[in-house]
């Protein structure tokens, strides 16, 4: 007896942990972004556009930094909502067992393939051809970036969508059918709609992916913190912003001390982007009649 | 007589890969007569009827031989156009399965799919499919609420109504009251015996009671065989073979 609550002991510990190490991080994060917006002020720190954090006379706006992101993320959504959601219908409907039996594998491998090499390839082989083909004078800019992190955030929304497809359930299908719709009728007209928030969700967690995805930004995306005004110029995101200059920067200092409030604006938007997916799912569950 | 036949099996094989499934079933389905069809769970009864508008058709593997015939045509002719056959053939399902849609957008599906744009016209068919179905009093202030609201039993009348809205001239019922109470059983029962004066009804039940109530034919299957089809009254009262009778008192299934 005393053994088994031993061990329902530990397994509780384990389990609260996670919460254990968020609390951690935020308070962190909070304690340590603080000095930041007490000298500068929230709005000129999230609203400033110039980021020079090493001048004699520094300024610490991080608009252009922000925009960076922006820019990416939705660049990297162009790129993996129609890989993402097209390669899941294909799988759920149009495949057949050969192609389903390669094609599932190969897209979680791609998943699991570390954010570094997709910054490496992008370095190497991208940036050239992108260059090249666009004729600009740099490869290395918020374009080939947005195609790196849709390719990387391509999985994310394709498993998370076809999960979402497979709990539709296959009786609205039927039904569908025995009412003389065909496949095509069936799958805009039923299936997509009944699984649409949970294909939201999926391109909301992908997105959240994009945003947060820090070697693959700062090896591609050109670096440059000035605000873009196209596809094609340089950026530099917040999660390459933190990486590169964390090492330079002095500890305690004003600098030091922006970097972690950049980490805080980042980890508001991630939360509030899975907050929001999370929602939706739950939306979605009710509205099949799953329950929660 | 002939005339009056509405779908003819005719020496009907089916396997699910290796599995034989049917044997050499060979029915008449009469035309504005319930016929019902019954036997053990396994027995083959959801696959026959099934067959009967292609939904087979979905699963993989599966094999059949043998010719079914809607109005003297091979419904599995390569020519037969399926949807087509679909929009003749409707089909009520086990367990009720309404779109996650409003009850007016379950009823109006069919119709739109099948093309038709005409508001008023859509408008007027979803009302007569309802009355049409014995459930437009109950839902005629909720045409708006997501169909999944309502009770499984309402549920399945308004499955009932988005058969009937696209105007089939066979309707199966696959175990329709299966997951019912009793009272909404008993609407749909009476809701069959007054639907067959304008649809061919065929309905597979494990329920004796229900195929000797609704029916005016039964069909006995027994491990994919048909092993007795007559007029219900006959089947009943004086079957004719052993295994009927034993399985009508209870003695097995």
């Amino acid at each position: 007896m005393t053994k088994e609550r031993f061990y329902k002991w530990i397994f509780t510990a384990l389990a609260f942990s996670s919460l254990f190490f968020l609390l951690g991080i935020m308070i962190t994060l909070l304690v340590q972004a603080l000095p930041m917006f007490r000298q500068v002020g929230i709005l000129r720190f999230i609203g400033g556009k110039y980021w020079y954090p090493t001048y004699s006379t520094p300024s610490f706006g991080i608009l252009p930094l922000m925009l960076g992101s922006v820019v990416v993320t939705t660049g990297a959504a162009c790129v993996c909502i129609p890989l993402g959601v097209g390669s899941a219908l294909y799988i759920h409907e149009l495949a057949g067992p050969i192609q389903r039996a390669i094609l599932k594998p190969v897209i979680e491998i791609l998943a699991g393939i570390p954010s570094i090499v997709y910054g490496f390839f992008g370095m190497v082989i991208m940036a050239p051809m992108v260059q090249r083909f666009f004729g600009i004078p740099t490869g290395l800019n918020a374009f080939t970036a947005s195609l790196m992190l849709g390719v990387m955030a391509t999985p994310t929304v394709c498993s998370i969508a076809e999960d979402a497809l497979n709990v539709v359930p296959s009786s609205f299908k039927e039904a569908s059918l025995a009412l003389g719709a065909n496949r095509w009728q069936t799958l805009v007209k039923v299936i997509i709609p009944a699984a649409g928030s949970g294909i939201s969700t999926a391109i909301i967690l992908g997105m959240s992916r994009a945003v947060g995805e820090t070697m693959t930004v700062l090896m591609v995306a050109g670096g440059a913190a000035c605000i873009p005004r196209s596809i094609f110029d340089p950026v530099r995101p917040m999660t390459a912003t933190i990486a590169a200059e964390m090492g330079e920067a002095v500890m305690g200092s004003l600098h030091f001390h922006a970097l972690f409030a950049i980490g805080l604006v980042l980890f508001v938007i991630t939360f509030i982007f899975n907050i929001v997916a999370e929602i939706i799912s739950r939306r979605f569950r009710l509205r099949l009649g799953l329950g929660r | 007589m002939d005339s009056d036949i509405k779908i003819r099996a005719e020496n009907v094989n089916f396997y699910y890969s290796e599995t034989h499934v049917l044997k050499d079933i060979s029915l008449d389905i009469y035309a504005n007569q319930v016929t019902a069809i019954i036997g053990p769970s396994g027995c083959g009864k959801s696959t026959f009827i099934r067959l009967l508008n292609r939904m087979n058709d979905l699963i993989p593997g599966a094999r059949m031989q043998g010719e079914i015939l809607l109005d003297g045509k091979d419904i599995y002719s390569p020519r037969t156009d399926v949807v087509e056959l679909r929009r003749r053939v409707g089909m009520v399902f086990q367990k009720p399965n309404p779109f996650p849609k409003t009850v007016f957008e379950n009823i109006a599906y069919g119709l739109i799919i099948n093309g038709i744009r005409d508001r008023a016209f859509i408008r007027d068919r979803v009302k007569q499919s309802l009355k049409k179905a014995a459930i437009y009093e109950e839902v005629q202030n909720r045409l708006n609420e997501n169909a999944l609201m309502l009770s499984g039993g309402q549920q399945q009348r308004i499955c009932i109504a988005r058969c009937i809205a696209v105007e089939p001239e066979v309707i199966l019922f696959d175990e329709p009251c299966a997951s019912l109470d009793p009272i909404s059983t008993r609407k749909i029962e009476e809701l069959i015996l007054e639907l067959k004066k304008d649809y061919t009804i065929v309905i597979v039940t494990h329920n004796m009671q229900q195929a000797a109530r609704v029916s005016d034919f039964t069909a006995f299957l027994y491990l994919g065989e048909v092993i007795e089809f007559g007029p219900t009254s006959k089947i009943f009262t004086v079957p004719e073979k052993k295994m009927t009778e034993q399985y009508l008192a209870g003695r097995f299934g």
